[in-house]
Parts: C-alpha cells; sequence; structure tokens
C-alpha cells in the first residue's frame, strides 16, 4: 500500500565510481597502441611497396623446386620429426617426477614444491631458441643440441600440466592406500598414476605435436632438422627451395595435427 | 582382552576448540563396536585418529603392543596394515580393476616395485579370489571398479581392508551412501567377516535401528564426550535424547 510500489525501480548496471574504471582502462589500451606504434618507427615507405615485393618473391618462389625433395629436403624433414620424438620422450622423463614433486597432494612438503615449481617456470621461460643456442655451443650444431633443447623446455609445460592432474586427483583413494600402510612411492604407483594416465596420454600427444613445430625452426640456429635446409636455402636466395620448404613443413604439421586429433578421439 | 585401548584422547583442530574431549575406550572382542551422535560430534574424528589419518592433539591409543598416537614413518605404516578401514565413499582406485583394489590392501607388505608390476604373491591372489567369491564378486575381478554399483563398490571396499589380515577394522559410515536394503547386507557382510577372521569392528553409523539390530556394544556420543556405552537395549527414549538432543523427532 506505500507509494513505493508504484516507482519504477532504478537498475544501474554500473556505479559512477566502475564507469570511471572501464573508462581509464580504455584510455590506457588506446595510448599503449598510440606509444607501441612511435616506438617501432613504421618506415612508410617500406609500406608503401610491400605488395610489390610480395608479388616479386612469389614470382621468384614459381615454380617450386620439387626436384629438391629426394634426397634434400625428405632426410631433414625425418630428422626433424626424430628431433621432436626424442625431445618429448626425454621431456616427459624429466617433467614427469618434477610434475609429481611440484603436487602439493602427492608431494606434502612445501620447499619441495616450491623448488619443483621454480623449475617448471624456469625452464619454460627461457625459449627454445635459447636453450638450443646454449646446447649448440655445449655440444656443437646438429640434432642432439635441437633434441636437448626442446625437451629441456618441455619440461616446465609437461611438469605443470601434469601436476595439475595429479593436485586433481581423487584424495578419497588416496586416504584409503594410506590408511592401508602404503609409503608414498606406493601411493604414487598405485593411487595417483592411474588416476593421472589419461592426463599423461594427452599430455605426451599435445607435446609432440608441439614439438614437431619447434624442432622446424630449431635450424635457423643450427640445431638440425628441416630448418637447417631452410635457413640454407634462404642464405643462397633459393626461393624456389624455400617454398618446397615451407609447404613440405605445412603439410607435415596439418598431417600431424589430423593424426593426434583421431588418437585423441579413439584412445583418450 | 581388549586389543585397542583408547586412553584420555583429545582433539583439537583449533586451539581451545576441542572436537574430542578426553576419550577412554577399550575395544575387544570380535563383535561390531557401533559409535552413534549428531553430525559434527567428532565420531569420523575419532574414527581417523586411531589409524592417524588424523593426528590427536593428546592421549594415547594402544594397539598391540604400541602407542599409535606417538609412531611416525615406518613404525605408522607398520601399524596402519594391521588396521582395515572401510569408508563412506568407498574410496576406491576407481580406474584399477577390483583384483587390484583387493591387492591394495596388502601395499604394507610389498615394495612400491612390486606394486608398480603387481608381483603379489601367491597367497595374497588366492585370497583375493576366495573373498571375492565369499562376497558374490567372482566375476567381477577384471572389471574396473569404476563400473559396479554402489553396494558392490561397498563390498570391494570390505574386501581391500579384509585383505591387510587386520586385527582391527574400522568402518566411517559405511551405510551412509547405501539404500537401505544394501545398507543391511553391507552391516551383515560386515558383521560375518568379522567373526569369520576374529577381528573386532569400530563403526561410525547414523541409522540407529541398523546399529541395534547388528552391535554387541553401541558407544553413544555428543559434544564429544561419550555420553552412552552400553548395550544396544539399553539405548531408551531419554538416552537417544541425551546422545542427540531434543524430542520432537522421537515422536511415533
Amino acid at each position: 500500500m506505500t507509494s513505493a510500489t508504484t516507482e519504477l525501480n532504478q537498475w544501474i548496471r554500473f556505479t559512477p565510481a566502475q564507469r570511471l574504471a572501464r573508462f581509464a582502462v580504455y584510455l590506457g589500451m588506446v595510448a599503449a597502441v598510440v606509444w607501441a606504434l612511435k616506438t617501432i618507427e613504421i618506415i612508410p615507405e617500406f609500406l608503401y611497396d610491400a605488395p610489390e615485393q610480395v608479388l616479386d618473391m612469389g614470382s621468384r618462389m614459381w615454380p617450386i623446386d620439387w626436384a629438391n625433395f629426394w634426397p634434400g629436403v625428405w632426410p631433414a624433414l625425418i630428422e626433424t620429426l626424430h628431433i621432436a620424438a626424442m625431445a618429448t620422450i626425454l621431456g616427459l622423463c624429466m617433467g614427469v617426477p618434477v610434475g609429481f614433486l611440484a603436487a602439493r597432494n602427492a608431494t606434502p612438503f612445501p620447499w619441495v614444491n616450491h623448488i619443483a615449481r621454480f623449475i617448471l617456470v624456469a625452464t619454460r621461460s627461457i625459449s627454445t631458441l635459447l636453450w638450443a643456442l646454449f646446447f649448440v655451443a655445449m655440444f656443437g650444431p646438429g640434432p642432439l643440441a635441437g633434441a636437448l633443447a626442446i625437451a629441456f623446455h618441455s619440461i616446465g609445460f609437461i611438469g605443470k600440466m601434469f601436476s595439475e592432474g595429479v593436485e586433481e586427483s581423487n584424495k578419497r583413494s588416496i586416504e584409503a592406500l594410506q590408511a592401508a600402510g602404503a609409503t608414498r612411492m606406493q601411493l604414487i604407483v598405485m593411487g595417483f598414476w592411474p588416476q593421472v594416465k589419461p592426463t599423461f596420454w594427452s599430455v605426451a600427444l599435445f607435446r609432440w605435436d608441439i614439438n614437431v613445430r619447434e624442432s622446424a625452426i630449431l635450424g635457423l640456429v643450427g640445431a638440425g632438422g628441416i630448418g637447417v635446409a631452410l635457413n640454407a636455402a634462404i642464405d643462397l636466395l633459393q626461393w624456389d627451395r624455400v617454398a618446397l620448404i615451407l609447404i613440405t613443413i605445412f603439410v607435415v604439421v596439418i598431417l600431424i595435427e589430423m593424426m593426434v586429433m583421431w588418437i585423441r578421439k579413439r584412445v583418450i | 582382552m581388549s586389543s585397542l585401548s583408547i586412553r584420555k584422547l583429545a582433539k583439537e583442530y583449533v586451539p581451545g576448540k576441542p572436537v574430542l574431549r578426553d576419550i577412554s575406550l577399550d575395544i575387544g572382542g570380535t563383535g561390531i563396536t557401533a559409535i552413534i551422535g549428531p553430525s559434527g560430534t567428532g565420531k569420523s574424528t575419532l574414527i581417523r585418529c586411531i589409524n592417524r589419518l588424523i593426528d590427536p592433539t593428546s592421549g594415547e591409543i594402544l594397539f598391540e603392543g604400541k602407542d599409535l598416537a606417538k609412531l611416525a614413518g615406518g613404525e605408522l605404516r607398520a601399524a596402519r596394515r594391521r588396521i582395515g578401514m572401510v569408508f563412506q565413499e568407498y574410496n576406491l582406485v576407481e580406474r584399477l580393476t577390483v583384483m587390484e583394489n583387493l591387492l591394495s590392501g596388502r601395499l604394507g607388505y610389498v615394495s612400491a616395485w612390486q606394486a608398480f608390476r603387481r608381483k603379489f604373491s601367491d597367497a595374497d591372489i588366492q585370497r583375493a579370489f576366495s573373498l571375492l567369491q565369499r562376497v558374490g564378486l567372482a566375476d567381477f575381478a577384471n572389471r574396473r571398479a569404476d563400473e559396479l554399483s554402489g553396494g558392490q563398490r561397498q563390498r570391494v571396499g570390505i574386501c581391500r581392508a579384509v585383505m591387510q589380515s587386520p586385527g582391527l577394522l574400522l568402518a566411517d559410515e559405511p551405510t551412509s551412501s547405501l539404500d537401505p536394503k544394501t545398507s543391511v547386507e553391507i552391516m551383515e557382510l560386515m558383521r560375518d567377516l568379522a567373526r569369520e577372521n576374529n577381528v573386532p569392528v569400530v563403526i561410525n553409523i547414523h541409522q540407529v535401528q541398523l546399529a541395534q539390530r547388528f552391535a554387541e556394544r553401541i558407544i553413544g556420543m555428543s559434544g564429544g564426550h561419550v555420553v552412552y556405552d552400553g548395550a544396544p537395549d539399553g539405548l531408551t527414549q531419554e538416552i537417544l535424547q541425551k546422545i542427540y538432543g531434543g524430542e520432537d523427532w522421537l515422536a511415533t
């Protein structure tokens, strides 16, 4: 019976303070873009003749040097795939233990978790190319340096995904095994491992997929694989050969993507 | 002879707010001892203190000549393998088979490497098969635990506990997730297996009727104290009121 029932209720999506904050964020974003454009110093002349340059490069790439596929590109491609496979297996061997050490439920010692987490962040934040430079200096150029570089960069990704899988596992099952007198190692073997096995396979496949792509560019710093051939072709201005290598990489990446998707659907 | 003696057990999760106050109990024989009481009164805490899934604040838990409250590391694991435990949510490793779940009751007796290769002794495997036969799951040995119904899973859980060859069985609300008929079957199984294997059983339970029907002794808890300890027929209306409080729920 009060008069308030006849009044229209006001609904305001944002308070004035929120509106001000949103405006500030937009303003900041625009400022960042403007500042960035100023810093990178785009030279207009280069921009204007870009279409011409692209056409020119295209004409040099045509006709594609198919004849060079065998025996030129094929062995390099196989080497790339081998580097990726080796790196993935090595990365799993190193990343999975560190992942268990980083998981708070499997390793209930905070200082160990912190050290393991530091390893995961550190290996991941150094890019594959930097690792490759390091290992090329250590072992000389070649596929060994490439495989190690990708393996070490993979530790962070594999360990992080894996430790998250471990931390999501059912703690009731673990409690039951503890109650039966299981050791920490037995908890991992009979309790955690069966639960994280699907995570393990999905991470392994995903990382292999990424590693194939990574190993394709590693040759740029001399760490073996198809990148070495690409680098050589660019240096020698053999653009028809460059085109062949790029197409090869593209096709292989797509094939592997399809294969991984198929395995995922069938197995995991 | 009592196989378990609890002396002045107390547990405080938050200092100054005890959940268990000065509990002293002797549990022996081969029958079922049922602990009843309202939710949050420390029944679960009491059961979990016995095998140290929860660490008590003070007191002694004497079992097979050792004070469990003081054990750590290998000694604690050796004591735990003598105490089987059955859980409300069964707590099986769902992605392992029924057989593997049963054999995990033997973890205290093998190395991690043996467990990884599933190298359990022939005696363990024969025992597992005969237990599965006993509980009517003989055809399920190679099925994955997550394919089973609740009642079947709980039977696997009980088998796992019995596989430990325990000197004491603990059960934390083993029937709370099951329908009434299955609950009775599970209680019957626990009672019979306890007799066959000569083990005393301590059960936390919410259903007073089930407790009265199957237990030889009832312990009523309220506010972290034991307020009743005696035969099932001794549970009068007044005592139930003392345990659970209120009276309206008792009206029939």
